[in-house]
């Protein structure tokens, strides 16, 4: 049982507030991804969990356990960093097994744990090598190796992929989602990328200026954001803003239609982008900027004059001011 | 031959040059006797090599024990160096506190600080205390005369170091000293023997204080220095070597350590 709640963590530096008032429970078995620009506080939200920096206010449980005030060595966790911090002067051997070894495992279980591991991120033919002689992908699977070695209650990765260049990040995070399921684990992963995000997570804490935004299962946080920031900051193109009495009319790029001239809005394209799958349109309506992704390719010439229609069913209602959805039933007509 | 080349080849020529010949000249004084000495312009190699003249200047009354005294207390130096510099470099590099800035700067001035003037008081305050002429108290002295160059050398050596590799160590079971010395330590090894030999090398080779805080515990400078200048030509090439020969070695021990410090070969 290693299911983590989060209650009212705060934390301070001097006048600024890094996070205020966290409050998150996390399951048993739970993959959670923080996902929130950077300065958002993600990361001092895990730094917190893990032991490595000191909250000014709140408790952090893990299975029921109240771990605030317990050294980062005694609280069954182990975390995978953004420059892997594997150490350069061990052979990988040595790296997966730091762990077991600094808990005293007998040898039996070292060596099973290495060679399971070592197996399950195809380290095997590396295991005499020191980090200097391996690559950022291979570094970064002795990191999540060394991790997974002391079967953790808890995971914790910060922004583990950001340092690969983009094609071995996409083979690194399927990689993962395979590895971590099979190992069950309760795992917390802080990122700024929400296609990892999305792609990893069961849930998503969307963090902006310290406080959680929203939580929600992907499609939740795509489909229904629960403020004007989730809806702006996941997605890519970010959702679009129309200006509606005081209201704010939140629609997806995907859910805009070209309709016939005299239905719906007026639309000059600026720009096109085709990008194969999709073609994105961006240009100006009603004096604001925004995107229109239609599927497949389409021949539109910049500065073409189109009308655009939402999809009634996908609008998203914003409060202007407060920028929060406005919960169905209240909505305005478009 | 490009003269690119032709100019970098002379380079190297001239500073091995710089280095070496005065190392040959003392060599060839030392242990050629006194035919070489009496020579110009000098022979490449000595045609009688002989440790004849070095034999008998070790074998000059308190040569061989002013050498232990001026070991001991370069020993010493070095464990007082790197004890107290390490811990103070450590915090300089991890931790941000009121006057640290402040602390860099001090630690740098003590140099600034003429040793001549401190002298005297020295010699009086030694005397009351009972360090005046014991190898500790001049160890003491020549700690402090190295202590700057361990702090700020151990500073920027530990912020080399990836603080997450550290934290790293914590979240994987390491209490911080055990992290300090199973992750730290071995990471910070060669940076280390630098700040150690260096310490070595300033007290061996420091004069000025050893003379002033002895009288009859001499170290070996303080000891040729106040009896080298009334002997003959063949003593002074000798213990001019022998001052020379124990730096040069432990340089050459530790220099693949020194090396893999400025990264011309990594491990």
């Amino acid at each position: 049982m290693a299911g983590i709640t989060i209650d009212g963590v705060r934390k301070s530096f001097g006048a600024t507030t890094a996070l205020e008032a966290v409050n998150l429970e996390i399951a048993d078995h739970e993959f959670v991804a923080l996902l929130g620009p950077s300065g958002c506080g993600k990361t001092t939200l895990l730094r917190i969990i893990a032991g490595l920096e000191t909250q000014t206010a709140g408790r952090v449980l893990i299975g029921g356990r109240d771990i605030s005030a317990l050294p980062p060595r005694a609280r069954g966790l182990a975390m995978v960093f953004q420059n892997y911090a594997v150490f350069p002067h061990l052979r990988v051997r040595e790296n997966i097994a730091f762990g077991l070894r600094m808990h005293g495992a007998d040898s039996a279980r070292i060596a099973r744990q290495v060679t399971r591991t070592a197996g399950l991120l195809r380290l095997e033919p590396l295991l005499d090598r020191y980090p200097a002689q391996l690559s950022g992908g291979q570094r970064q699977r002795v990191a999540v190796a060394r991790a997974l070695a002391v079967e953790p209650a808890v995971l914790l990765m910060d922004e583990p992929l950001s340092n690969l260049d983009a094609l071995l990040r996409l083979d690194m995070r399927a990689e993962l989602k395979e590895v971590l399921r099979e190992a069950g684990t309760t795992t917390i992963y802080v990122t700024h990328d929400q296609t990892e995000a999305m792609g990893l997570a069961d849930r998503i804490a969307v963090l902006h200026a310290g406080r959680i935004e929203q939580i929600g299962t992907p499609s939740e946080i795509y489909h229904h954001p629960a403020t004007r920031f989730v809806g702006g900051f996941v997605g890519s193109p970010p959702m679009n803003f129309l200006a509606r009495d005081g209201r704010l009319l939140g629609i997806r790029p995907e859910d805009l239609d070209i309709v016939a001239t005299g239905d719906g809005l007026p639309f000059r394209v600026n720009v096109v982008e085709p990008l194969g799958a999709q073609t994105l349109l961006t240009g100006i309506a009603e004096g604001h900027l925004v995107r229109v992704a239609l599927n497949g390719e389409h021949h539109v010439p910049p500065g073409a004059e189109l009308h655009i229609r939402p999809r009634p069913e996908r609008i998203r209602w914003m409060d202007a001011t407060t920028g929060r959805a406005i919960p169905p039933g209240t909505e305005p007509s478009p | 031959m490009s003269g690119r080349r032709a100019f970098y080849l002379t380079g190297v020529v001239v500073i091995c040059a710089w280095v070496l010949v005065p190392l040959w000249l003392l060599a060839a004084n030392a242990l050629g006797g006194q035919p070489v000495i009496a020579a110009w312009p000098k022979p490449w190699f000595p045609g009688a090599l002989s440790f004849a003249t070095m034999a008998e200047f070790l074998a000059i009354e308190g040569v061989f024990r002013a050498m232990l005294i001026g070991f001991e207390v370069a020993v010493l130096c070095t464990l007082f160096s790197v004890a107290l510099g390490l811990p103070a470099g450590y915090a300089l590099a991890r931790y941000t506190f009121r006057g640290a800035n402040a602390f860099r700067l001090m630690v740098l001035l003590t140099r600034a600080f003429p040793v001549g003037i401190l002298a005297l008081p020295l010699t009086v305050g030694f005397i009351r205390l009972g360090l005046y002429d014991t190898p500790l108290g001049i160890a003491l002295m020549h700690t402090a005369l190295a202590l700057p160059f361990a702090v700020l050398v151990s500073a920027s050596l530990f912020q080399a170091i990836p603080r997450e590799l550290e934290e790293a160590a914590w979240v994987f079971g390491c209490s911080p000293i055990q992290a300090a010395y199973k992750v730290v330590m071995p990471l910070a090894l060669p940076g280390v023997s630098a700040v150690a030999i260096f310490a070595f090398v300033i007290s061996w080779n420091e004069v000025f204080a050893a003379s002033v805080l002895s009288a009859r515990n001499r170290t070996l400078t303080a000891y040729l220095l106040a009896m080298l200048s009334e002997s003959p030509l063949t003593y002074q090439f000798a213990g001019g070597l022998l001052l020379i020969v124990p730096s040069v070695l432990f340089i050459f021990l530790v220099r693949r350590h020194l090396f893999a410090m400025w990264g011309i070969a990594s491990r």
